[in-house]
C-alpha cells in the first residue's frame, strides 16, 4: 500500500538524483527545521501574523498557502525519507492537525479582523448582526448537526477502508524499539524532556497546564469580546492562547512526530533516520558556570552551597518578581484583580515563561540545569 | 400513500411515542424539541450567529458524534478481544483475517485520533470567540475536565493493541510517573517520606506502580487500562458530556454578542 501510493507518485524505489534546485530545497527544509531555527521561526511567524494580520487575512493568502503546501508535499513526497515518515498511517492525522489548525487560525484571525473593522466604524460584528435573529432548533439546527454528521461518517468510512490500522510485532519487553515514542498527542510533552526532567516536563507543567486552563475564566476580567472573534480588544489572551496552544502544544507535537527519530535525535525532513546520529551532549549546569568560570574555584561539596546560586536565581525569579511587577509597572492590573488572582495569575504565568527563557538558554549558552541536585532528584 | 401516512400518525402506537404533529408550525416545532429527551438538550430557539460553521466550527457537535462512532465501534471489538497478555496480540491480528471488510478496529482508530483534534480545535474555538467568560466559566471547567478525560480515554486504548508500539509509547507516558514529587521513587522528596530508616516510596509501591499494578507494563496494566478504557473512562465522560450540553443550554445557549 505504502509503496504502491510511492510509486504512484514518482517516489520510493532506487534513490532519485536531485537537480541542483530540489537539492537547495531539500537541504534549506533540513536546515530550516533544525529545533533552535524552528522554534525561533515558528515564533517569529506568530508574532508577524498577528501583527500583520490585515495582511495575513486575506483569502488569496491562505489559499496560496495552502497551493504552496500541497506543491510542496507532493515534491517532498519522491524523497524516500520524507516518505517513509509521512505515509505512516498514524501519521495521518497530524498531518491533518496541521492543516485543520492552519485553517481554522486563519478563519478566527479574518473574522477578528473583519470585526474589529466594523466595530471601528460602530457598526455590530458579524456575529451581531446575526444573533438578533433567532431560528428554531428544529429544524434549522438539528439539519445542520445531520448533514454534517452524514458528510463526516462517508469521509470516516472511506478513510477506515483506505488505510488499514497498523500492527506491529507482539510486545517484547525486553527489546526497546528506538525510537520510543509516547502517543503523538503527548509529544510536545516529551519534547519537553530535552530541556526539563521528569518531574517538571512529566508531572509538573502538564498539572499547571490543567490547572491554567480552568483558572482562565477566573483569572481573564475583561469582559468584552464575549461571543464573537475579535484581537484588539482582547489582544493578551489571544496572543497569549496563540503561542501557548499553537506553538508550544501543537508545532510541538509536529515535531516531535517528524523531525525526531532514534535518540530523539533531529533530523530533518529529507534525512535518513540514522541509528548511529549522536547529537554532543556539552550541557554546563549553572553551578558549574558560577563557581568553576566566575570564582575560578572548585565546586562545592555540599549541595546546597553548590547550587545556592541557581536558588538564589529562581527564587528571586518566583517570589521577587510578583511583587516587584505588581508595585511597578502592573499596578493597576493588581488594582483590577485583586492580590489572589493576580499572584496565582503571576505565578502559572512565570511558568509558562520558563520554558521557552530555558529554552533560550540552552541554545545560547548551553545551560544544563539552574538547579542540578542529583542527589534528591531536584533538578531544574 | 397520504392515506398511509396519515393513518401510521393518527395509530395508538405513533401517538403513544410523538406528542407532537408534523414540525412545521412553532408549536409543534417547539414540542419536537422539548417533547425529545435527547433533543431537548437543545434549547428551542437558538441564535443564528450561533449555528453558523464558520462561528463554532461545529467541532463540539463533532467530538459528541466521535464519541458516539467510538462506543458503538468500541462495543463491537469488544466482542473479539481478550485482555490478557497472550490474548490481546492474537485477537487484534485476527480481526485482520477473519472479519471480512472489517473496518471496525480502523473507525476506532482513526475515530480516537480525530476525537482529539476535535476536542482541541473545540476548545481554541471557545477561547477564540471569548465564551469562558461569564456566565460560562463553570462549563469551560467541566469542559477542561473532558480533554482530560479525552486524553486518557486515547491513552489507556492505545496499549491494548498489545504491540511494541502500544506497549513502549505506554512505558515511556507512565515512566513519567516515576519523577511525580514526593511520591514517585525517582521523584524529588520522595527520599524525605521515610520513617525510621524505612523508605515509604520506593519501586514496587510508587504512583507508577499504582498506575500498572506492577514494576513494568505487563498483565496488570493491560487489565487495569483495559477496564478503564471500557467502562470507568467512558461512563465519567458520558455522564460530564451531558451536564456540558445541559450548561450550553442553561447559559442561554451557545454563546452570542449580548
Ligand atoms: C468530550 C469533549 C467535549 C464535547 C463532546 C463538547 C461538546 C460541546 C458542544 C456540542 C457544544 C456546543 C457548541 C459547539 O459545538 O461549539 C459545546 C460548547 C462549549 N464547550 Fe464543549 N465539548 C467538549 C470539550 C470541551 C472543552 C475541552 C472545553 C474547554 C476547555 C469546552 C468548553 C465549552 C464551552 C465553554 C462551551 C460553550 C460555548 C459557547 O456557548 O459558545 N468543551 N461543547
Amino acid at each position: 500500500m505504502h509503496l504502491a501510493l510511492a510509486t504512484l507518485l514518482g517516489g520510493g524505489g532506487a534513490p532519485v538524483h536531485d537537480g541542483p534546485i530540489a537539492a537547495g530545497l531539500k537541504n534549506f527544509s533540513n536546515w530550516l527545521t533544525e529545533p533552535t531555527r524552528y522554534s525561533v521561526a515558528s515564533i517569529l511567524a506568530v508574532v508577524g501574523i498577528l501583527y500583520f494580520r490585515k495582511f495575513f487575512a486575506q483569502v488569496w493568502v491562505i489559499t496560496a498557502f495552502f497551493a504552496l503546501s500541497t506543491a510542496y508535499f507532493v515534491f517532498a513526497f519522491q524523497d524516500p525519507n520524507f516518505n517513509a515518515i509521512i505515509t505512516k498511517p498514524d501519521n495521518v492525522p497530524i498531518v491533518i492537525l496541521f492543516a485543520t489548525v492552519i485553517f481554522f487560525s486563519w478563519l478566527a484571525l479574518r473574522r477578528a479582523v473583519i470585526n474589529d473593522e466594523r466595530t471601528k466604524r460602530g457598526e455590530p460584528t458579524l456575529e451581531g448582526e446575526l444573533a438578533k435573529q433567532k431560528v428554531f432548533t428544529w429544524p434549522d439546527l438539528v439539519y445542520t448537526e445531520l448533514i454534517c454528521l452524514i458528510l463526516f461518517t462517508a469521509g470516516m468510512v472511506v478513510w477506515s477502508i483506505l488505510i488499514t490500522a497498523p500492527i506491529e510485532e507482539p510486545a517484547a519487553t525486553a527489546r526497546t524499539p528506538n525510537p520510543s515514542k509516547a502517543p503523538w498527542y503527548f509529544l510536545g510533552l516529551q519534547e519537553l524532556l530535552v530541556y526539563f526532567d521528569p518531574w517538571l516536563a512529566g508531572v509538573l507543567l502538564p498539572s499547571f497546564i490543567i490547572v491554567g486552563l480552568c483558572a482562565i475564566p477566573y483569572l481573564d476580567l475583561n469582559p468584552k469580546g464575549n461571543g464573537y472573534y475579535t484581537f484588539e480588544e482582547r489582544p493578551f489572551a489571544i496572543a497569549f492562547f496563540w503561542v501557548g496552544f499553537l506553538l508550544f502544544w501543537v508545532s510541538f507535537v509536529i515535531l516531535g512526530t517528524f523531525l525526531r527519530g532514534p535518540n530523539w535525535s533531529f533530523f530533518g525532513p529529507f534525512e535518513f533516520w540514522d541509528l548511529h546520529k549522536l547529537e554532543p551532549m556539552v550541557n554546563v549546569d549553572l553551578s558549574t558556570y558560577f563557581w568553576v568560570e566566575l570564582m575560578d574555584k572548585p565546586r562545592p561539596d555540599n549541595p546546597f552551597v553548590r547550587e545556592a546560586p541557581g536558588i538564589v536565581a529562581l527564587i528571586g525569579y518566583f517570589l521577587v518578581l510578583p511583587p516587584l511587577f505588581g508595585k511597578t509597572v502592573m499596578k493597576k492590573l493588581v488594582e483590577e484583580m485583586g492580590m489572589v488572582r493576580f499572584n496565582v495569575f503571576m505565578h502559572l504565568f512565570l511558568w509558562f515563561v520558563l520554558i521557552p527563557v530555558k529554552m533560550g538558554l540552552r541554545w545560547t549558552v548551553d545551560l544544563k540545569y539552574f538547579i542540578g541536585m542529583p542527589e534528591y532528584f531536584f533538578n531544574v | 400513500m397520504t392515506k398511509l401516512f396519515t393513518y401510521i400518525r393518527e395509530s395508538q402506537i405513533w401517538k403513544s411515542i410523538f406528542r407532537h404533529g408534523y414540525p412545521d408550525t412553532p408549536r409543534n416545532r417547539t414540542l419536537a424539541v422539548l417533547s425529545n429527551v435527547f433533543l431537548h438538550l437543545h434549547p428551542v430557539k437558538v441564535r443564528r450567529s450561533g449555528i453558523r460553521l464558520s462561528y463554532t466550527w461545529c467541532m463540539g457537535g463533532l467530538t459528541f458524534f466521535l464519541f458516539l462512532i467510538l462506543t458503538l465501534t468500541g462495543l463491537l471489538l469488544m466482542f473479539y478481544y481478550r485482555p490478557t497478555a497472550d490474548k490481546a496480540y492474537e485477537d487484534i491480528f485476527a480481526l485482520r483475517e477473519h472479519v471480512p471488510i472489517g473496518v471496525m478496529r480502523e473507525m476506532h482508530r482513526w475515530g480516537a485520533h480525530l476525537m482529539v483534534i476535535s476536542v482541541w480545535l473545540h476548545m481554541y474555538r471557545v477561547f477564540l470567540t471569548g465564551s469562558y467568560k461569564p456566565p460560562r466559566e463553570f462549563n469551560w471547567n467541566v469542559g477542561v475536565i473532558l480533554l482530560v478525560l479525552t486524553l486518557l480515554l486515547s491513552f489507556t486504548g492505545y496499549l491494548l493493541p498489545w504491540d511494541q508500539l502500544a506497549v513502549w509509547a505506554i512505558t515511556v507516558g507512565t515512566n513519567m510517573a516515576r519523577a511525580t514529587p514526593f511520591l514517585g521513587h525517582e521523584g524529588p522528596g520522595a527520599a524525605l517520606v521515610s520513617f525510621g530508616g524505612i523508605d515509604f516510596i520506593h519501586a514496587g509501591d510508587d504512583v507508577r506502580f499504582g498506575l500498572l499494578a506492577g514494576r513494568f507494563v505487563g498483565e496488570g496494566a493491560l487489565l487495569r487500562f483495559y477496564v478503564l478504557h471500557c467502562v470507568g473512562f467512558p461512563l465519567i465522560a458520558a455522564t460530564l458530556m451531558a451536564v456540558h450540553f445541559w450548561r450550553v443550554r442553561k447559559d442561554g445557549g451557545i454563546s452570542g454578542p449580548l
